[in-house]
């Protein structure tokens, strides 16, 4: 029979050009872009901005305060006086704005590991920007199927893997265009990069949005693919988003979080892939930190890809 | 390969283990002929149609399409299929060409062949002009078209047509025939197609199956149905409200009565005399006929006799057809 070898359907060209079309529709729609980029813009921009929590430690914020003249036993003074001691109010709020002046600087350092909240945060809106993207695009598959444009590319000979690989690599190759504009974005608004920073190291923060990346689309896809509704994935965004961006350390050092938020944060993805690219960016790079983050994504990324490709395999071929 | 091109045994879909979408249907398609699957909305032909185009897997039955079994060689009926489904599945935000040379791609047909070829299905579906305009801006019967030419692509040894003229206007509708009837000479393929639209039935398929509720109720050609009708039917309503079947069932000529909500279906031999005899003997029984109809077998009556319902559906039904309509689409998932 002639024909039904004629032309060859591989993976690899179909998942090309499934590919190509989803990334066609993206730039020919340049407000989805700009809405997505948007909202880790506002929160980088009003929130990054507004809470400069390293001057909280400054002398500024000393001022007006009325110390009474404070008395203590003598023994507690060197070298030690008889009897009480008394000392000036004045004199105990000059002392207090000296320390103070230095102690902001300090207090960031430790608890956020660099000296400016800006930084810090900036460098968490970049998984949220790949949460945002990679759920969205995911669910672009709802439209797919509704308007009858998976039945027409199931009638086809492509490979199934390459309907679902399509989705992920689409899902993830905006992700990382994002997170380029939202890394270039925060740079404008004043990043400051660690002396550690090299242009390789963006090969590295790729990587991580890569394996954050297919981990969420992968499963969210799978879930897309089953809900009969559009508003449901929408839902579920919104649902998971705060809490994952809150309990993680995108926002917040984990260390300072309760324990039960800390349990939380340890699992959640999210903080791993905001430490790698703080490593990679505005901290000292530390190599031994990085592969932990980079073990975790890896794991993130396979579990979660199998679970959801197995899923979308089985609806897709029921 | 056989002159069956198409082939199905038992074939069943049940939705949700309770929904039986396709009831234990079996019929063949020869090559080279248009086959229609005339039915009601919900009737099942979609249904049909997707496990014969390898979408939907048949919970029972075989079916197979050019000796390719359709669960178990599903990669191979996939490559000589053309499909050209009921909605408008192109992509809006891609052109005209950009769609086809998707679905060339799809099939892993090599470039250098694609744009050679979408160049000239376009032109045979007239778009050639509209080629790189979005296909947001398109009609819906260029849209139609756009997803003929896109179904045409691999050149298929079958084509699946699912409602090709649903939502058309009258105009567009005929427009569409012609490039079916025309594909069929160019190309010589063997078409199958679903409708609820008689004409269509009528002006279009060699054969033709009547389904409903998931069964198919009669097979044959259109010519074939309307003349197993057995005669002409004459309609008639009365003014009293009484059972005259017996009356009317003793005129000679008159091969069956069915008495249908006050309107009595008659099956008769030469119309147009038995008609006047049947208005006789109700004068004579004292009953007063208020209206009469006479026509000669359409697809239709045929239609109506193997299904008891009308094809143009009562206001009624149609609400049930839309929410019979609604539970099969969610359980197909979507």
């Amino acid at each position: 029979m002639s024909g039904a070898n004629e032309y060859k359907p591989s993976l690899i060209r179909g998942l090309w050009a499934l590919t190509v079309r989803e990334l066609k529709k993206w730039l020919k729609d340049p407000v989805m872009v700009l809405m997505l980029v948007l909202q880790p813009l506002i929160w980088m921009g009003l929130l990054g901005k507004s809470m400069n929590i390293g001057a909280l430690f400054t002398s500024g914020n000393l001022e007006n305060m009325n110390i009474p003249n404070m008395t203590i036993p003598g023994t507690l003074v060197i070298p030690n006086v008889d009897g009480n001691v008394t000392i000036h109010g004045a004199v105990i709020s000059q002392m207090l704005q000296q320390m103070f002046s230095n102690i902001g600087t300090n207090v960031m350092e430790n608890a956020f590991g660099v000296a400016d909240y800006f930084s810090y945060m900036a460098v968490g809106m970049i998984s949220m920007i790949v949460m945002t993207t990679t759920m969205f695009s995911g669910m672009s598959i709802v439209w797919d199927r509704r308007l009858g444009f998976l039945d027409k590319v199931l009638s086809t000979p492509v490979p199934r893997g390459a309907i679902i690989f399509a989705k992920v690599l689409n899902a993830t190759l905006r992700a990382m265009f994002q997170a380029t504009i939202i890394l270039a974005l925060a740079y404008i608004l004043g990043l400051r990069l660690s002396s550690t920073f090299t242009l390789f190291n963006l090969l590295g923060i790729y990587a991580a949005i890569f394996l954050l990346g297919v981990g969420l689309s992968s499963i969210f896809i799978a879930f897309s693919l089953r809900s009969t509704r559009m508003e449901r994935p929408m839902q579920i965004i919104s649902l998971v988003m705060m809490p994952l961006m809150f309990a993680s350390n995108t926002f917040f050092p984990i260390k300072l979080m309760p324990d039960w938020m800390q349990a939380i944060a340890q699992v959640n993805p999210l903080s791993y892939v905001t430490d790698a690219v703080r490593q990679l960016t505005i901290l000292p790079l530390d190599s031994s930190a990085l592969i932990i983050d980079f073990a975790y994504l890896g794991i993130f990324a396979a579990v979660l890809a199998s679970i959801g490709i197995v899923l979308s395999w089985r609806y897709l071929t029921k | 390969m056989s002159a069956e091109v198409i082939k199905a045994e038992g074939l069943t879909k049940v939705f949700n283990k309770s929904l039986v979408a396709v009831d234990h249907v079996n019929f063949s398609v020869k090559d080279g002929e248009i086959f229609g699957f005339l039915g009601p909305n919900g009737a099942g032909k979609t249904t049909t149609i997707n496990m014969l185009i390898t979408v939907l897997k048949p919970t029972e039955g075989k079916a197979s399409v050019l000796g390719y079994d359709v669960v178990k060689q599903a990669n191979d009926v996939r490559k000589l299929i053309g499909v050209v489904p009921q909605e408008y599945t192109a992509d809006e935000d891609l052109t005209g060409y950009e769609n086809i040379i998707l679905c060339a791609d799809l099939y892993g047909i090599p470039r250098e062949v694609s744009k050679k070829r979408a160049l000239e299905l376009l032109e045979l579906v007239e778009l050639t002009d509209f080629k790189d305009k979005r296909v947001e801006t398109y009609s819906g019967g260029m849209r139609r078209r756009l997803e003929l030419a896109c179904g045409l692509i691999n050149r298929p040894k079958v084509l699946f047509l699912d409602e090709p003229t649903l939502g058309l206007d009258v105009q567009t509708r005929a427009a569409t025939w012609d490039y079916i009837k025309r594909l069929k000479k160019e190309y010589g393929m063997t078409l199958f197609m679903t409708t609820h639209y008689l004409e269509e039935a009528d002006a279009l398929c060699d054969r033709i199956a009547i389904i409903d509720h998931g069964k198919i109720i009669v097979t044959g050609t259109p010519h074939e149905l309307k003349d197993g009708l057995g005669g002409d039917i004459i309609t008639i309503s009365i003014k009293e409200n009484a059972d005259v079947t017996e009356i009317i069932r003793s005129v000679k000529h008159v091969k069956e009565v069915k008495n249908e909500d006050g309107a009595y279906r008659i099956k008769a031999e030469a119309g147009e005399l038995t008609a006047p005899l049947i208005i006789e003997a109700l004068r004579e029984k004292g009953y007063t006929v208020t209206k009469l109809s006479l026509t000669e077998p359409t697809l239709n009556e045929v239609y109506l006799e193997y299904t008891g319902r009308a094809m143009r559906d009562t206001e009624e039904s149609k609400e049930a057809f839309i929410s019979q309509r609604l539970t099969l689409r969610r359980a197909r998932g979507r």
